[in-house]
């Protein structure tokens, strides 16, 4: 059974944002490492870099597949988890302490269409 | 959507709890467990594959040889009775029809050549036959419905074969040779063959005797293998798989598999175009690329020089499991060929710098 993790928003493509003030930090559920199973790179976006809402960033990839990223928010990255780059498998070990990026957001009115854990949860149950 | 088609097996895999998925118009298993696990398996233990979807076709008849000789690429005038050859079946023009397995039958009196084709290939290949048969004393049959295979494959293979399924003639069996024997009373034919770059053997029976052998190797704890990993596998051995590293309009040579197509033979179907071909040199070529980065090259994707030209296109990659590599192979212009020459590919947004390689990642590890 798949974790889900009170206090988080969750997308329909299975991301995860942490709101901090003005900055979001995005990661991807444990639903979602859980079905791509062992993860062997994750792409990710530059720093500075000016992502829309539901605008591909990057991927997550496994040996059979690479599965998109979509941004849940609009904004610019700030900061991306390097440790990230050559241990794919921390979203494996903890999908949720290991953020992918981190967002300045230009519109935080947008975390409001996102899902609280109790829906996202029902949603990955359907 | 059409009806998939099903192996003998697809109730044992589904049983298993297999991510099932579509290959070559069959539900085929992917995974049991995990690629990764199911990969490992076979490269330091043992594993087997349902690869009951391939096709099996026999031939005979006063002309079973020249026909065969005719149709093949590779020579198998007066090789040796149990021999197996690798090899091509090809349009005139060069392009590959198939890439298969002939045997020389142990068993004249029931054939003469038995040939193992892709299953996406069956129906295409069968009536390529029928078509070339033209004129020749020969009978072709379609056996692929009534056969299926299991491949034993890796390091523990031969000793699995002896003890598990009592099949006392695998260790006398060299690389590519085969021979008849009985799994509890039944007919099968036993090849040391495969399709991993490792040592292995390649089991051929009626549906029933297939069954009773899976269940046998499950129940001794023989790791089930998807096609997942069997991709995985052959590609990091170099082994080409029909419509990524070869179809209709790949040759042999721009594939790299020259040494398969024997042009010093009197005639085979597509001679003539591969001589020229080779006199004239090939103008593409199948290459390997290591990239630098962790990002995994995938089929499909295009290849670019520095300048963002596009050059050519990924056949297959992946992130090799045994080597922990980025690394793929693809199709690009002869001068961008060389061993170490730079090129970029392009994984979605971005592109990713990588070196030629040779595209056998993998050591082998065949019988010698």
């Amino acid at each position: 059974m798949a974790k889900v993790i009170e206090g988080l928003l969750y997308s329909e493509s299975h991301e995860w944002v942490k709101v901090e003030g003005e900055y979001a930090f995005i990661g991807i559920s444990d639903f979602a490492q859980h079905s791509m199973g062992a993860l062997s790179y994750v792409d990710m976006p530059d720093v500075d870099d000016e992502l829309e809402q539901g605008e591909e960033f990057g991927a997550v990839e496994s040996v059979k597949a690479a599965s998109d990223l979509y941004s849940p928010v609009s904004g610019t990255v700030v900061e991306v988890n390097e440790a990230l780059e050559d241990a794919p498998e921390l979203l494996n070990e903890d999908a949720y302490s290991n953020w992918i990026i981190k967002v300045k957001m230009s519109d935080p009115s947008q975390t409001e269409g996102l899902m609280d854990a109790a829906s996202y949860e029902q949603m990955c149950e359907e | 959507m059409e009806e998939l088609l099903k192996t003998c097996l697809c109730a044992d895999h589904q049983a298993l709890g297999a991510q099932m998925n579509e290959f070559a118009g069959y539900l085929m298993p992917i995974q049991y467990s995990d690629i990764t696990v199911e990969h490992n398996a076979v490269r330091k233990a043992v594993g087997m594959f349902d690869v009951s979807h391939m096709g099996e076709i026999f031939v005979s008849g006063p002309d079973a040889e020249s026909f065969v000789s005719h149709i093949f690429t590779n020579d198998i005038i007066g090789i040796a009775p149990g021999k197996v050859l690798y090899g091509m079946m090809l349009h005139p023009c060069g392009g590959v029809v198939d890439d298969l397995l002939v045997y020389k039958s142990v068993n004249p009196a029931s054939y003469d050549y038995l040939l193992v084709v892709n299953a996406s290939n069956i129906a295409k290949d069968y009536a390529w036959l029928l078509e070339c048969a033209q004129g020749y004393d020969v009978k072709v049959v379609n056996a692929s419905d009534e056969y299926g295979q299991i491949a034993v494959q890796g390091p523990l293979a031969e000793k699995t074969v002896v003890e598990v399924l009592a099949m006392e003639a695998a260790p006398a069996l060299e690389f590519y040779t085969y021979c008849e024997t009985l799994y509890q009373g039944n007919r099968v034919i036993l090849s040391r063959t495969g399709y991993t770059g490792e040592d292995g053997f390649e089991i051929y029976a009626d549906t029933e005797t297939i069954v009773s052998m899976w269940r046998t190797l499950i129940e001794a704890g023989v790791t089930p293998c998807g096609l997942g990993c069997r991709d995985t596998l052959r590609f990091e051995a170099g082994l080409p798989l029909y419509g990524h590293e070869l179809s209709d309009e790949i040759t042999p040579l721009e594939a790299g598999l020259g040494m398969f197509v024997k042009l010093n033979k009197p005639e085979f179907v597509g001679k003539d175009a591969i001589a020229k071909q080779k006199e004239e040199g090939v103008t593409r070529k199948l290459v390997g690329i290591e990239l630098l980065d962790r990002a995994i090259p995938r089929g499909g994707y295009s290849v670019e020089t520095a300048d963002g030209t596009v050059i050519g296109t990924v056949t297959t990659g992946y992130r090799s499991i045994s080597l922990d590599r980025s690394v793929c192979v693809a199709m690009v212009p002869k001068e961008y060929s060389a061993l170490e020459t730079e090129l970029f590919v392009r994984i979605r947004k971005k592109v990713f710098p990588g070196k030629v390689c040779k595209k056998r990642f993998y050591q082998t590890n065949y019988k010698k």
